[in-house]
């Protein structure tokens, strides 16, 4: 970590990740894993100018009571309902000024099977002006729950901070605690936790790939992928007694080993998604009716991306080559060798081709970990000793970072950062480039957790 | 490649139909006869509202969707709007922020009301228990009829939830209509 002076902290170059504060120090963490602070003077500190900071500063005020001076954006994060009765009123909700022009709000409680929270969306007809999100709705208070508790029992918090994602956030906390504490998980479990990670990518890939097609009333991929994604959740309950394999990743290692049975289970489940994928890419690609509503809907600029040094299939599908997997880089995928696809179009289409190409790495991650899994043990102790650590891990949606601190084994202090946090004013922009009704085609395609800002 | 399939549809052994747990059945039964519960139709719609989930239990409730457990069988469908819902059913801790929503939710759904609180969050706050962000489980809202723990718990596990509510359900004495 480099302690900067307030004005270096304002002007400090470097793609920016994620903000935060604690009781002293006011923390921003860079690309591709730069650690920079500065003290907090009567509980502020200066803004910083990165287009993604707006969220953490509402997060670090909402939470901790810190402000950033001269910050542009102070509407609350998660606090929405300071008075005691939690009747606050609604805030007023600005429009673009011009003739005709209304607001649709949209929320908390959404029409499909998903996370809470509020849109209001400023339209011209059907044109979409502006879309403010209102998060917060899912707010849980985890980061308090973490404090005070050893690595080992709070891994069960970070396991839930975003459940589709549960593996890529117990690696991150885990990292975390290991670089905090100086242990080397053995070989064993981190090839198992990557087996892992891989399999939620492509359960995660496919499932929102088909949901996408659902959207659009193309049932045909929307049933099949669901039917991949059951096989390799039902493959995952075989290998590792959970189907999403929560609570399998322990700091110093894994929860436990792999099923009799379970590698055989994932490797087919593996084969018959490789074996029907062809056949449902060119479906993607080929029907006029599909291509017609995501191609050109969505769009996220690749300057855009840049500007919030967006992560994951988001950033991919417009230009940006970050995976956390490469840079900074994590066993074992140092051994496997990682093609990072690329594209410029940076609409719907895009994201799924994205997701496609790395659906193919991912099957030849888990047949190739699988194949080389060495033996040993599963699990090291945590020492009950001190030091602050980060841990990063690429979830299927992008980086997640941990930050943790920790004091005699036990945490006191912590920071996530869901690659969600950058992605949020992306889709804010996104929605902007097309009608009212594709709004949820491009909330699905950038697929945003809720809990994993709301904290 | 499709004789292979047809063939394959032909030979294959249709799953063992869903049952749900007798035990359940009878102690809800127990419940909705106390509380005076009326009848409900046989085809029930589901309103879901997140209340403060990890989006975990999301996931597997919408799975039960998909063409393998093919919830429709049933005759139980989801619907977006609470006017035409049956069924509450919760996912998630009861947060602080989401209060408000879920009351009104439930105060736009026409009585009778079934409450069901899934996953080891709604049913008592789970691993977030005493969070001071969070009011505890679906319980701390609603008056909840049937709770199903998991974490999450699995599209199977819901399933058997739901057909335990249909049947007891179905036992419900019928409302009593004044004529006009």
């Amino acid at each position: 970590m480099r302690l900067l002076s307030p004005e270096d902290w304002r002007d400090f170059p470097g793609k920016f990740i994620a903000l935060w504060t604690d009781a002293h120090y006011a923390y921003a963490l860079y690309q591709p894993a730069q650690l920079v602070a500065t003290p907090l003077v009567d509980g502020a500190y200066p803004a910083l100018s990165h287009r993604g900071a707006a969220w953490f500063q509402r997060l670090a005020h909402d939470s901790n009571g810190h402000k950033a001076i001269g910050a542009a954006d102070t509407r609350p994060a998660i606090e929405h309902f300071r008075s005691p009765d939690g009747t606050a009123a609604w805030p007023e909700f600005s429009s673009p000024g011009g003739e005709g022009i209304h607001q649709v709000a949209v929320g908390p409680i959404h029409a499909a099977i998903i996370e809470p929270g509020h849109f209001r969306f400023s339209l011209r007809g059907e044109e979409v002006l502006k879309l403010e999100a209102r998060l917060g709705y899912s707010h849980k208070g985890t980061l308090g729950l973490i404090r005070g508790k050893s690595p080992r029992l709070a891994a069960r918090f970070a396991a839930r901070v975003s459940g589709d994602a549960t593996v890529a956030h117990g690696i991150a906390f885990a990292h975390a605690a290991e670089a905090a504490l100086g242990v080397t998980p053995p070989e064993r479990a981190v090839y198992l936790r990557a087996v892992m990670a891989e399999i939620e990518r492509l359960a995660n890939h496919g499932g929102d790939i088909g949901a996408i097609a659902g959207d659009v009333g193309f049932a045909f991929l929307d049933a099949r992928f669901a039917w991949h994604r059951e096989a390799l959740c039902e493959a995952a309950r075989a290998a590792f007694g959970h189907r999403l394999m929560m609570d399998m990743v322990i700091p110093g290692g894994a929860a436990g080993d792999i099923l009799p049975g379970g590698m055989a289970a994932i490797l087919a489940a593996v084969l018959a998604l490789e074996n029907e994928l062809p056949s449902l890419t060119r479906v993607f690609e080929d029907y006029a009716s599909l291509q017609d509503r995501l191609v050109g809907t969505g769009i996220v600029s690749p300057q855009l991306a840049q500007a919030y040094a967006a992560g994951g299939f988001t950033g991919r599908a417009s230009g940006q080559d970050h995976d956390a997997r490469v840079s900074p880089g994590y066993a074992p995928y140092e051994h496997f060798g990682l093609e990072i696809p690329v594209e410029q179009d940076g609409d719907v289409a895009a994201r799924i081709r994205i997701r496609l190409a790395e659906i193919i790495e991912s099957i030849r991650f888990i047949r190739d970990m699988l194949k080389n899994l060495p033996d040993g043990a599963l699990a090291v102790a945590m020492p009950a000793e001190s030091g602050s650590g980060l841990g990063v891990a690429e979830s299927f949606r992008g980086p997640v970072w941990y930050w943790l601190s920790i004091d005699s084994g036990v945490i006191t202090d912590v920071f996530i950062a869901d690659a969600s946090t950058l992605q949020w004013p992306l889709l804010e922009i996104a929605a902007t480039t097309a009608i009212l009704a594709d709004f949820p085609l491009i909330n699905k395609s950038i697929n945003a957790s809720y809990s994993g800002v709301d904290l | 490649m499709v004789w292979k399939t047809i063939a394959r549809h032909f030979i294959a052994q249709p799953a063992a139909p869903r049952k749900a747990n007798s035990a359940a059945v009878a102690a809800l039964r127990q419940r909705l006869t106390a509380a005076g519960h009326e009848k409900l139709g046989r085809s029930l719609a589901i309103r879901h509202v997140a209340a403060g989930s990890c989006n975990g239990c999301e996931l597997e409730l919408r799975a039960t969707q998909n063409l393998i457990y093919d919830l429709t069988q049933y005759g139980l469908s989801f619907t977006p709007s609470p006017r035409h819902a049956d069924i509450l059913l919760i996912t998630g801790v009861a947060g602080g922020n989401m209060l408000t929503a879920v009351r009104e939710a439930r105060e736009a759904m026409p009585d009778p009301v079934l409450v069901i609180a899934v996953g080891d969050c709604a049913v008592d706050g789970g691993v977030f228990k005493g969070s001071p962000a969070i009011a505890g489980g679906a319980d701390a809202m609603l008056q909840v009829d049937l709770v199903v723990a998991g974490c999450p718990p699995a599209p199977a596990q819901i399933i058997e939830g739901l057909l335990a509510l249909l049947e007891a359900n179905d036992t419900a004495p019928r409302p009593v209509r004044v004529p006009r």
